[in-house]
């Protein structure tokens, strides 16, 4: 066997030893490196006669060929199989809990809110806001009620002793936002509401969506339109809506609103879930807005009531009790 | 409204069952609060008369009844004490059901019993069970209960709204149900009674603005041991209204047939003349129920000779009253203003059924009806003859009832639909209204009882109410467009909950109104409005701060075993301004218990100071202009002396961040660290519309620097310093690391702050990263008093 043979035997055996990439390069640097056997051997060539070094020059080319293809497979397989150890060893349970998972919840009736606020506005409704501290005229006077007429007795008030009141209703928004702009006027008003009740369905504290239409065509007809899209919307399906007359002194027709409920044994019953009517025209006048010109409808509603029924919440007075195992089920 | 099914029923041609009854009273505005159904199952239940009665031999409280049945007679034993000889009660007869118990022959203590006489209660009819239910002497013995007593009937309870006065009586329902069904209505027919000369009192109206019409009469040689007749006392049982005696069974009848409240003085205490007046200060009048009234120019009063002996439309006197011994009895039905009453029962704090119909409006043409049915009633039952009717009437004050104009297109201006005329003009004589035609409409003039009737919308209202809700289609609302803006110059209040929510904090609405001595606790009482009025003393005055409700929720739930509690609020506070009362929305937020979820891989924690205030720098972030905003050492009354921060917008303070003080824990009954914050929701919103800047196309360098200089020296202004003496090449300043502690001798702290560098126009050089670096030292140096570390 030729000493390049010899050499190439050696190598190829060796490089099959070799137990690791950091291994496998020290070979490389041995055999094929600046001062490698092999690398001494072509660089004994210059020293041999022509005829010889041609036939040597091929040989120890040839190894070179031979060794460096070893080497290149198997470095090839030292990185698999240590990819495959590196992976291996990275293994996790992605069963494992994350960490900083934890998400809070809107509150039920915020949820409500917002969902209401969300339908009207895609109607073309505007938020408009009012004091939660109001007077006389804007929680009553201004909405025809006037001062001891029996309609107010309908109203529970909390009074402050100078002759302010927490507003009853969200409606005094309807003044508020009317007076001084020029119809066509689409708000809605969602905020707190007070009245002097206490009790298992009575809270003293509670919320309203309030809503207002103005312009130069409105009708009963188109009241009756919108509200059936916000309740088909609000609830996601169609159920039997139906107007029933009734009484506020700020609204001419008024009507209530109400629904068919399927219950969960099978039975139905009609529920209130909403206050309707056409602006009264002294309403109107109140807010600098001629009713000769301008038509207008105002509609409210009580948020817990519709969070109740969407969220089949039992008892009103979990909505202030701010148990987190409640609220967690709206997050 | 309470009434009886079968009463309205025998003022109407009515054919419809009682489900569609009650559905057209909803559906016409009258809303059914409840149906009581009443003597179902009667059979073989009669009205007997007791013959005689012997005491039980084996028992003290039972008795031993001879009862006449009609067609027999039984041997009933009784426990009743009102049984006695000679009284007309329901007897249940063998096999009768009374209740659960059918009834068989049985012996009671050893003797027969055929039959059981019952109460009122066990036959359903009335809550009374106090003994039998004593019929009255003209029952004919044998005929079945249901028939005498008009069984099987109703009680249906109507929700009658406030301006539907006219309704608050079974002639003014008949007339509204009549033109809900198209039917007929004929008013009922009352005859003047006979009369006899006698005494006569002169009626003077001093307030005719406030009653205007006043009508009386004598009625004398009353027997006032007249029993009422047993369809009036049914009626009236039906009704909600428990009969008393002949007279106020009569004038609480003829209220509620026809509307009118009647009062009965007994006659032979007034001297004349009556006087219809203000009440005047220093006067008295005890009433009725023995409660004596201070009178004022407020009240109404009716006077005999000038002293009060009424309260008009409210309450009769006590001294002129009608007693068993009563003899001649002047009866009065007046008109009342309603603006006379309003509030008026209310203030003394009383409700009786006058006023609650005065109040609203009653027909002005009343009275003298009245007072002629009210007559017919008591002579048919108790004798007596009756004078002439005495009526004092200012014309002038009488309400009007003017013509209101309804133009065709106002109807289809404002309920979307087109009406035929003649139904126009059927549904408003259905209801008693007289219509004349007119160019572009009708001229409604409504009958004297109705008070809500005033404008065309009202008519319009009536036309729909009739016709019928249900008809009106929906439509969508056609009318101009008017979109509102989408600001984005503000954070909303979704964006505010959101972040708070991805970072573990739920929402809590807490009652506006707190205890004072919540307040007082956090010490923020100051300015705090009370209310006149308070359910109780735990909410009497509105929250200054939203802090004292969420922490008093939070501690609430550690209550309840939750360990880590993040609660948040947004909400409005409440102070006293010079004029009207200041009202601020707030955005609050507590938390307790562990920094993070507890999680296998993270070790435990409690949360501290500045877990929180990077919640509150996340909700800053929003703005998008967090150098707007600073934190600066503060004091507040409820927080941590040395973990408390008030947060600045541009030089404004918007809100605090603190540690609770251990005080306030101590109040809540909470022992451990609980932290808080709360900020002014307008002074922290506004943030401006995004405008983008060219992007620096030259990488930054990093330069890290690490000194040592006093503990008491803020980051905040180790922070400005380095950008002041940078200036616009420092991109940004990382804090990476901070120690204080022993090895430093515990009054330094040493500090390793990263300064990231860059400038728009050009790659930084090595030169120039250096120079930056000197300057932030040499600033550091004197203005930190820092120094490099080695």
């Amino acid at each position: 066997m030729s000493d390049i043979e010899q050499l190439v035997a050696s190598a190829l055996a060796q490089i099959a030893a070799a137990a690791d990439s950091a291994a496998l390069e020290e070979l490389r640097v041995a055999v094929l490196g600046k001062t490698g056997s092999l690398t001494l051997l072509l660089k004994q060539l210059g020293a041999l006669p022509a005829e010889e070094r041609k036939a040597r020059g091929a040989q120890v080319n040839a190894a070179k060929e031979q060794i460096g293809q070893a080497l290149a497979a198997r470095k090839q397989d030292l990185d698999a199989a240590e990819t495959q150890a590196r992976l291996s060893a990275g293994r996790v349970d992605v069963t494992l809990p994350g960490r900083d998972a934890d998400r809070g919840g809107l509150h039920p009736i915020t949820r409500t809110l917002e969902r209401i606020s969300a339908i009207f506005a895609r109607l073309g409704y505007d938020v408009a806001d009012g004091p939660e501290i109001e007077d006389d005229w804007h929680n009553f006077g201004a909405l025809n009620f006037p001062p001891d007429h029996p309609a107010r007795t309908m109203h529970d008030t909390f009074w402050f002793a100078d002759g302010r009141l927490l507003r009853t209703h969200t409606s005094p928004v309807q003044i508020r936002a009317a007076k001084g702009r020029t119809p066509p006027i689409r708000v809605i008003a969602p905020g707190k509401v007070y009245r002097s009740d206490s009790d298992q369905t009575h809270s003293p504290m509670f919320h309203q969506v309030e809503g207002l239409l103005i312009d130069e065509t409105s009708t009963m007809a188109d009241l009756k339109g919108t509200l059936r899209e916000f309740l088909r919307a609000f609830f996601d399906r169609d159920f039997e809506m139906r107007f029933k007359p009734t009484f506020f002194p700020f609204v001419e027709p008024g009507a209530d609103v109400i629904i068919r409920w399927d219950l969960p044994d099978g039975g139905s019953r009609w529920l209130e879930v909403l206050g309707c009517g056409m602006v009264h025209p002294a309403v109107l006048r109140n807010c600098g807005i001629d009713p000769e010109r301008y038509s207008g409808f105002a509609f409210g509603m009580g948020a817990e009531r519709l969070a109740m029924l969407r969220y089949g919440v039992n008892d009103l007075r979990a909505f202030f009790e701010n148990d987190v195992r409640f609220l967690r089920q709206f997050a | 409204m309470k009434f009886s099914e079968n009463w309205l029923r025998s003022r109407l041609p009515l054919q419809v069952d009682q489900a569609t009854l009650l559905e057209r009273f909803d559906m016409i505005g009258h809303e059914v609060e409840s149906v009581e159904r009443l003597g179902e199952g009667l059979e073989g239940v009669v009205v007997a008369q007791i013959v005689s009665c012997a005491k039980h031999p084996q028992a003290d409280r039972l008795q031993v009844c001879e009862v006449d049945a009609g067609s027999e007679r039984l041997q009933i034993v009784c426990g009743a004490p009102n049984a006695r000889a000679g009284l007309k009660a329901p007897l249940a007869k063998i096999g009768a059901r009374v209740g659960e118990l059918t009834i068989k022959a049985a012996k009671l203590r050893g003797v027969d019993s055929s039959g059981m006489l019952c109460s009122a209660r066990e036959l359903g009819l009335d809550a009374d069970a106090s003994g039998l239910l004593e019929l009255p002497a003209d029952g004919v013995v044998g005929q079945a209960l249901a028939a005498h007593l008009g069984l099987p009937d109703a009680v249906i309870d109507l929700g009658l709204t406030p301006n539907r006065a006219d309704c608050l009586s079974v002639e003014g329902l008949a007339i509204d149900v009549a033109a809900a069904f198209g039917l007929p209505y004929k008013p009922l027919a009352i005859e003047p009674v006979p009369t006899h000369d006698g005494r006569v009192l002169a009626v003077e109206l001093e307030s005719a603005a406030d009653c205007p019409r006043y009508c009386g009469r004598f009625i004398a040689d009353v027997d006032m041991q007249a029993c009422s007749p047993a369809w009036l006392v049914e009626r009236l049982r039906r009704s909600g209204l428990r009969p008393i005696s002949l007279l106020v069974d009569v004038t609480n009848y003829v209220m509620l047939e026809l509307g009118q409240p009647l009062h009965a003085f007994d006659a032979d205490t007034l001297q004349g003349p009556i006087g219809v007046r203000r009440g005047r200060a220093g006067e008295t009048l005890m009433l009725l129920d023995e409660r004596e009234v201070k009178l004022d120019g407020e009240l109404l009063v009716i006077t005999d000779a000038g002293r009060p002996v009424a309260l008009a439309g409210l309450m009769g006197g006590f001294d002129t009253r009608v007693t068993g011994a009563t003899r001649n009895v002047f009866l009065e039905a007046a008109h009342f203003a309603p603006a006379a009453l309003a509030g008026r029962a209310r203030r003394l704090g009383m409700h009786t059924d006058a006023a609650h119909r005065f109040e609203r409006g009653v027909d002005a043409d009343l009275p003298r009806l009245a007072l002629e049915r009210a007559t017919s009633l008591i002579l048919e039952a108790a004798g007596g003859t009756a004078g002439e009717i005495v009526e004092a009437v200012e014309a002038a004050h009488l309400p009007r009832r003017t013509a209101v104009p309804l133009r065709r297109s106002r109807i289809a201006r404002l309920l979307g639909i087109t009406l035929d005329d003649a139904e126009v003009e059927r549904i408003f004589a259905g209801l008693d209204m007289r219509v004349e035609r007119t160019a572009d409409g009708w001229q409604v003039t409504p009958p004297g009882r109705r008070f809500d009737i005033a404008i065309e919308e009202d008519l319009i209202e009536e036309v729909a109410r009739i016709h019928g809700y249900d008809r009106i289609p929906d439509r969508a609302p056609g009318g101009a467009l008017a979109t509102p803006a989408l600001p984005e110059n503000r954070v909303s209040r979704v964006a505010l909950r959101e972040q708070l929510v991805a970072r573990g904090f739920h929402e809590a609405i807490t009652y506006a109104f707190v205890a004072p001595a919540q307040l007082e606790d956090w010490q923020l009482a100051d300015g705090a409005i009370a209310l006149a009025n308070p359910l109780s003393a735990e909410l009497a005055v509105m929250r200054t701060s939203l802090l004292p409700g969420i922490a008093a929720a939070l501690v609430g739930n550690r209550r309840r075993q939750v360990q880590r509690v993040r609660l948040f609020e947004i909400g409005r506070v409440f102070a006293s301004g010079s004029g009207a009362p200041i009202e601020v929305e707030r955005i609050a937020g507590v938390v307790c218990g562990a920094a993070a979820a507890e999680q296998w891989g993270q070790p435990w924690r409690e949360v501290d100071f500045f877990d929180l205030k990077g919640d509150v720098e996340s909700l800053l972030a929003l703005t998008n202009s967090r150098e707007d905003f600073s934190f600066v050492t503060a004091n507040v009354p409820w927080g941590h002396p040395g973990q408390c921060a008030a947060i600045k917008r541009a030089g404004q303070v918007v809100g605090h961040l603190a540690a609770l003080h251990p005080q306030v824990c101590r109040a809540l009954d909470f022992d451990r660290a609980v932290f808080a914050f709360e900020l002014d929701v307008d002074a922290i919103t506004p943030r401006p519309v995004p405008l983008a800047r060219a992007l620096s196309r030259f990488p930054s360098v990093r330069r890290d620097l690490s000194i040592e200089l006093s503990a008491a020296v803020p980051f905040a202004a180790v922070e400005a310093a380095i950008r002041d003496a940078v200036g616009e090449t420092l991109a940004d300043v990382v804090l990476f690391d901070r120690y204080v502690g022993e090895k430093l001798g515990g009054e330094v702290k040493s500090l390793a702050i990263g300064l990231i560098l860059q400038d728009c126009y050009r790659t930084l050089t090595d030169e120039d990263a250096d120079r930056c670096t000197s300057l932030a030292v040499a600033a550091l140096q004197s203005t930190c008093g820092a120094k490099l570390r080695g």
